[in-house]
């Protein structure tokens, strides 16, 4: 049974991605709308989208202590999902061995930026004002995931041969029985949840960034005409 | 009925409002009548399936402009934009936050076009397209001046800018449309400019300006006006005709193209820089008002096209032109299409092809406005920031004594004056005098610490909305400016 929901949760999560970023891809970008001072060159623009993925750049401008925040939960939550990998392959390949010890601290510290972005919606009055139920239920379902993973590694350990049997299983088409621990089952099914509403949210904004025609742009709109295929038919 | 205008007491610093729902709820623009609609091409009336209508509209935007898909769909509402809006900054509503602003056609675009929003519904906010919605949409949608600042802190670059300007035109095309910019872009269509000054009516005002030159300076500078064959098109804002203080900066192009000596020319036909299409959102309409530009141009047989000084059309002309009516291979390629005044007069200049005496605005400590559209949408000259660079270097030839507005209003971060994105109309004063709150604090405060007593800009808008209301702040409507006013007091004739 749950294993036929990895496969669709694993569909969906495919499937809507690339629907999302085709859809975004293939609707017209009829006018130069780039953000300046902006780059005027194509690398230009890869730094430019570099600096927002990797540092954040316009958030720093914005707000320092959700820069801190956001940047600190978006690493950490990098090193975990590395850190987590070593449960997919067979034999584990050396890096992700050693990057065991830097992503068991990150499942840590990611829960202090996660309770501060959760508070931050609450206590300042324009962003409990901008903030929706699912702003709210995405933050909690994280905050699960984070803590049950703590609670499994450090307190109530699950038999991590059957998790690996289990996943390993999965990925080679030949489920396995999962594991009986319910703490992972919350866990894992919490993931999936995740998982599944990712394509559909505004988690998309992981792939967004990349067709931001504010970032993505170059400034050379009086050098080289920029072309709206749609331009002739408006008169 | 006229609105009490409430002005806060400046203190020389910006501070963040707690939050007033429907602070500026009755902040309302006048509706266009049926004729200024059925002018520009929309329904004169609101159909009775508005509602279907207005869906319809939206379907067809989201499918041209991936901006507005885009944003409306990846923001997190993060909350970076949400100290950043001049408006909200001003009037303390909710509403005016960047993101709650987006989120007045996000959540009709979430309950109509998304899985997540026909799923989660009320979750994600999602709501249906009621009467009431529309009645948020034109208020706030017009409480917006699509000045990008938001843009600038949002992490994935999220342009309000493109969400109002989208949600403006899905009202006008269910007859729903603002007055003040319809009537303007009416009389642009027939006359050729947004105040309706005909060709007679403009020669005249050129030849009362020559006139007045003459008896101050004992010289020759002519206004010319339709010369066929002349080098240069100058196409100007039609403020510079007759509002002050745009005419000093229009005195201050003529000076300079007397001095250079390079045959020039206005336009009656094409007499108009500024377009509001780009503040409906309307691109056919925003593309047939630049044309009338590019008609001239070929008709005229000039060589090259300099633009005065406006920030939103310098945006249009900057980046949209080449897109709407270029390529520009009729004219002398080696000078851009168009060309800022700004950019011509520094390169004068800098050649020693004019003369400036910096004495002559000894009177003055000035500091310098960037506009919005020109700061965060444009560039001049072919450095990084020539935008910036460029008018504070004009800024200071024809000056001693220049003064930088500090760096959080400055710039790329600088605020809107208040009035721009097609807010410049008596009615919305109240909302407009409290948009200028944090430049006018900043203002205040060199007024005061560095004895500022003139503030130049090269945005129509912001000059005529600045005059009107940093009196109710209790500066002289004198300390507002234009580069060329300065040019034009400094040139050595």
């Amino acid at each position: 049974m749950i294993n036929i929901l990895v496969y669709i949760v694993g569909a969906i999560f495919i499937l809507g991605f690339i629907y999302k970023t085709w859809i975004w891809g293939k609707s017209a970008v009829p006018l130069r709308i780039v953000g300046t001072p902006g780059p005027k060159t194509f690398p230009g623009v890869i730094l430019r989208i570099m600096g927002e993925v990797f540092l954040f750049k316009s958030l720093f401008r914005g707000n320092k202590l959700l820069w801190l925040g956001g940047w600190i939960f978006h690493i950490a939550f990098l090193f975990i999902i590395l850190r987590h990998l070593r449960y997919f392959f067979y034999p584990v390949p050396i890096w992700i061995i050693e990057l065991q010890i830097v992503g068991i601290y990150a499942g840590y510290i990611i829960l202090i930026p996660l309770v501060y972005l959760l508070l931050r919606r609450w206590v300042v009055d324009r962003n409990r004002y901008i903030s929706t139920p699912m702003d709210y239920i995405t933050l909690f379902l994280i905050i699960v995931i984070a803590f049950t993973g703590i609670l499994m590694k450090e307190y109530i350990r699950v038999d991590l041969v059957d998790v690996k049997a289990f996943i390993l299983g999965l990925l080679t088409l030949q489920p396995s029985i999962k594991p009986q621990s319910v703490l992972f089952l919350i866990h894992f099914l919490s993931v999936l949840l995740l998982i599944v509403y990712f394509p559909f949210s505004k988690l998309m904004h992981a792939g967004g960034i990349f067709f931001s025609p504010t970032r993505n742009q170059r400034d050379n709109a009086r050098e080289i005409r920029h072309v709206n295929h749609w331009n002739n038919i408006i008169n | 009925m006229k609105e009490k205008i409430d002005a806060p007491i400046l203190t020389g610093s910006i501070t963040v409002p707690k939050i007033e729902e429907n602070a500026s709820r009755n902040q309302r623009c006048h509706h266009a009548s049926e004729d200024h609609m059925v002018r520009l091409g929309f329904p004169g009336t609101k159909p009775v399936d508005w509602n279907k209508k207005a869906l319809k509209r939206m379907r067809e935007l989201l499918k041209r402009n991936r901006s507005l898909r885009l944003y409306l769909d990846i923001c997190v509402r993060c909350g970076s934009c949400a100290d950043k809006c001049h408006y909200f900054l001003g009037t303390g509503d909710p509403k005016n936050i960047p993101v709650a602003r987006q989120e007045l056609l996000r959540k009709v675009y979430k309950r109509y076009f998304t899985i997540e929003g026909k799923i989660l519904g009320g979750l994600t906010n999602a709501e249906d397209l009621t009467e009431e919605v529309l009645d948020e949409w034109y208020t706030y949608f017009h409480q917006c001046s699509q000045c990008r600042r938001c843009s600038v802190f949002c992490p994935y670059g999220i342009d309000t800018a493109e969400i109002s300007m989208a949600a403006r035109e899905i009202m006008d095309s269910i007859g729903v449309g603002q007055k003040y910019c319809n009537e303007v872009l009416g009389k642009v269509y027939d006359i050729g400019n947004n105040l309706g000054m005909s060709g007679p009516a403009l020669r005249n005002t050129l030849d009362f300006f020559e006139e007045d030159i003459k008896e101050t300076t004992g010289v020759d500078v002519k206004f010319p006006l339709d010369v066929k064959g002349a080098e240069i098109l100058l196409v100007s804002p039609s403020a510079d005709f007759f509002a002050s203080p745009h005419v000093d900066s229009l005195v201050g192009y003529a000076k300079v193209f007397h001095k250079a000596g390079i045959s020039w020319t206005f336009s009656s036909y094409a007499s108009e820089f500024a377009n509001f299409g780009m503040f409906i959102g309307s691109y056919s309409i925003m593309k047939r008002v630049a044309t009338r530009i590019l008609d001239e141009a070929r008709r005229l047989k000039v060589k090259r096209i300099v633009v005065g000084e406006c920030g939103h059309a310098w945006r249009v002309g900057y980046s949209f032109w080449n897109t709407l009516i270029g390529p520009f291979d009729f004219v002398d390629t080696r000078y851009p299409v168009p060309q800022h005044i700004c950019e011509f007069t520094l390169d004068l200049i800098k050649r020693g092809a004019i003369r400036l005496d910096k004495s002559a605005n000894d009177e003055f400590t000035v500091t310098y406005h960037d506009s919005c559209n020109v700061a965060r949408a444009t560039r001049m000259g072919n450095k990084d920031g020539g935008q910036f660079e460029i008018p504070r270097a004009l800024i200071r030839e024809a000056c001693n004594k220049f003064v930088e507005m500090p760096k959080n209003v400055n710039r790329e971060k600088t605020f809107c004056c208040g009035g721009g994105g097609g807010l410049l109309t008596e009615e919305l004063m109240d909302l407009r005098v409290k948009g200028t709150l944090p430049k006018a604090q900043a203002l205040k405060n060199l007024m005061e610490s560095r004895q500022v007593n003139l503030m130049v800009m090269i945005c129509a808008v912001c000059k005529a909305h600045f005059t009107g209301v940093l009196p109710h702040y209790g500066i002289p409507m004198e300390t507002v400016g234009g580069i060329h006013q300065l040019i034009g007091r400094a040139i050595v004739l």
